[in-house]
């Protein structure tokens, strides 16, 4: 079973976010990047998947600094890896490089995760599906293969889904699919050995640019009301905060 | 040109995030001097379906077909994407649900269209220009994102756009399409709804748990308050990594992101990955032993105690509200 899994490089989640250059950068000033964590529950599901009967190459669309990320899904399991060389514009872009890629690999399965913990977008995993006419599914919570198909999990809301799907789909993997592995020793000497591809990007239109960004405005000061006082708190939530 | 809007429905009824969704296509539509047409797909009665006009759809597509009972958003995006051809719409809306993700991505790319996910306002039309502000960083910051494409989809978050009623009618049609057996692959086999759960992205409260709360077997008061108040249970990410609830409760930044207009924090520390998915709640309560807890900082009321004494009185105080109300 071949399996291709996209990762992408985001902010660590203590990242306390600001912005530049008049609100219109990302501040990446002292920043640690991490691998996506939902990627890291598809990369493990991946490696579960193909033990000993198989292959998992991670694919990322990025710059160069990315690389530490890629060689952390290298350590953790991972048999190859492909570096897209662009800076990723957005899902649209990142799509389109990774369907272009995906077209010649035969991979039976690909596995993003959800979204990614920055844009949240959540749009990759259809788009591809979209572009390589396969079907595409999310957020799912858990994956099983059988032959030549899959059962996943699908969360909806109020309830799940289960589905049957042929290979080849794409899926957008959340908790419940796998835990996340840690690289051993072993793994992270290796890593520094397995191949990493890189690949220059196919030309994109953009649809899609970013033109400011904004803090949520600063919440006031917290009310306390006392323990044995709970009746005032449901008055004040009643007639000041309009809320029940 | 009209704009689109596409209706998901839940066992044949509309949730009230497609009456919000469908009064933020009107006025979208308002503001392109146009026409709006809703589609619906699936078993949705004349009479459900002709609600959409309350709230301005002027014309309601329907498309009933034994083939589409079941969401396959494959199949379902190239009916949306075929409507919206049909009816030469240039702007297709859906809702920023579970659903709604899954259809986006793919009608963007069948309509060569710009996404805008997660929106949280109108869009702002100036100088030509299209832009709409929608949360990034996990709700730690909003992005404001410019179409730029001739064609737009735009998936709006639950709880961000208010229903407006206006009284309106409209005309109900019945849409074909022939769709493909190739979008067909994926079946559902079966549905497993917990029916008698205000399902979470679309709660209007939330009353959340946290580690705080010890184990599994004191989650009955979570319930009860939730219970009493019409909302949603959730919890942090370590309750639902150490099994005590489900994964579809947990809430953050690698869990759901919740907008309701009330959310009640109980033993829950605040840390920074938590916060990122509550903090567009409007109203947030917070019960915590510890007074240092990060959570009072983003706090509107607090009440510092233990949870097991504060909570039931805090239902017993429910109780009595509603007694009186
Ligand atoms: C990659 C990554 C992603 C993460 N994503 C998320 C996420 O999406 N969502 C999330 O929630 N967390 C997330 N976390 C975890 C986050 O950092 C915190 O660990 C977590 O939010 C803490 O949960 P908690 O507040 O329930 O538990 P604790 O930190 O253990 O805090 C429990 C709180 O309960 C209070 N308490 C204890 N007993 C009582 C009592 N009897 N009565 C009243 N109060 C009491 C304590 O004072 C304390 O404040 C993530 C972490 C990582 C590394």
């Amino acid at each position: 079973m071949k399996i291709l899994v996209c990762i992408s490089n985001v902010p660590d989640t203590t990242t306390k976010i600001t912005f530049t250059d008049n609100n219109t950068q990302f501040n990446t000033n002292g920043v640690q990047f991490i691998l996506n964590p939902y990627d890291e529950i598809a990369l493990a599901r991946a490696i579960e998947l193909t033990e000993g009967n198989g292959s998992v190459t991670v694919i990322n669309v990025g710059e160069a600094n990315t690389e530490p990320t890629i060689r952390k899904a290298l350590a953790i399991g991972a048999t190859d890896a492909v570096r897209i060389n662009a800076l990723p514009h957005d899902a649209w872009f990142v799509a389109k490089q990774i369907a272009e890629y995906a077209k010649q690999g035969g991979f039976d399965l690909i596995l993003t995760g959800r979204e990614s913990i920055d844009y949240n977008g959540a749009k990759v995993a259809g788009m591809v599906g979209e572009l390589l006419d396969i079907p595409s599914v999310s957020v799912i919570k858990k994956l099983d293969v059988s032959g030549d198909s899959a059962t996943v999990e699908r969360e909806i809301e109020g309830g799940k889904e289960i589905l049957t799907i042929p290979f080849p789909f794409i899926a957008g993997t959340a908790e419940g699919v796998a835990e996340p592995k840690i690289p051993n020793m072993r793994g992270i000497m290796s890593a520094r050995t397995k191949p990493l591809q890189v690949i220059e990007p196919v030309a994109v239109t953009n649809n899609v640019e970013v033109t400011a960004y904004e803090t949520p405005a600063p919440r006031g000061q917290v009310k306390l009301v006392k323990a044995d006082e709970t009746a005032s708190l449901v008055d004040l939530l009643h007639t000041e905060a309009k809320v029940i | 040109m009209p704009v689109l809007v596409y209706t998901e429905n839940a066992g044949g009824k509309f949730k009230k995030s497609i009456f919000e969704v469908v009064s933020y296509a009107r006025a979208i539509a308002d503001a392109q001097n146009t026409s709006l047409t809703a589609i619906s797909i699936g078993d949705v009665s004349a009479d459900e379906l002709a609600t959409l006009g309350k709230y301005g759809a002027d014309k309601v597509l329907n498309v009933s077909n034994a083939k589409l009972k079941s969401f396959i958003n494959q199949a379902y995006a190239s009916v949306v994407a075929e409507a919206a051809k049909s009816e030469d719409a240039d702007i297709v809306v859906l809702s920023n649900s579970f659903s709604g993700r899954g259809l986006a991505p793919r009608i963007g790319v069948k309509l060569d269209a710009g996404v805008a996910d997660g929106a949280v306002s109108l869009p702002e039309l100036s100088g030509g220009k299209f832009s709409i502000k929608k949360t990034a960083f996990s709700g730690k910051a909003f992005a404001t994102v410019e179409l730029t494409s001739a064609k737009k989809v735009i998936a709006l978050t639950p709880n961000s756009y208010k229903v407006v009623d206006k009284g309106t009618s409209a005309k109900v049609e019945d849409f074909t399409v022939d769709v493909k057996e190739s979008d067909f692959k994926a079946m559902v086999k079966e549905i497993v709804q917990s029916t008698d759960k205000v399902s979470l992205p679309d709660a209007e409260i939330v009353v959340s748990g946290g580690r705080g709360l010890k184990g599994p077997e004191n989650w009955g008061m979570v319930e009860e308050l939730a219970n009493l108040l019409g909302g949603a249970t959730a919890c942090s990410k370590p309750v639902s990594d150490a099994g005590w609830r489900p994964h579809s409760e947990h809430v953050g930044q690698t869990g759901i992101a919740v907008s309701p207009n009330l959310y009640i924090a109980i033993g829950i520390s605040g840390a920074i990955q938590h916060l990122a998915g509550i903090s567009r709640s409007k109203v947030i309560v917070v019960i915590n032993k510890d007074p240092e807890a990060p959570f009072f900082k983003v706090a509107d009321y607090g009440i510092v105690g233990d949870a097991f004494e504060v909570v039931p009185k805090l239902i017993e105080a429910v109780k009595a509200y509603k007694a009186t109300a």
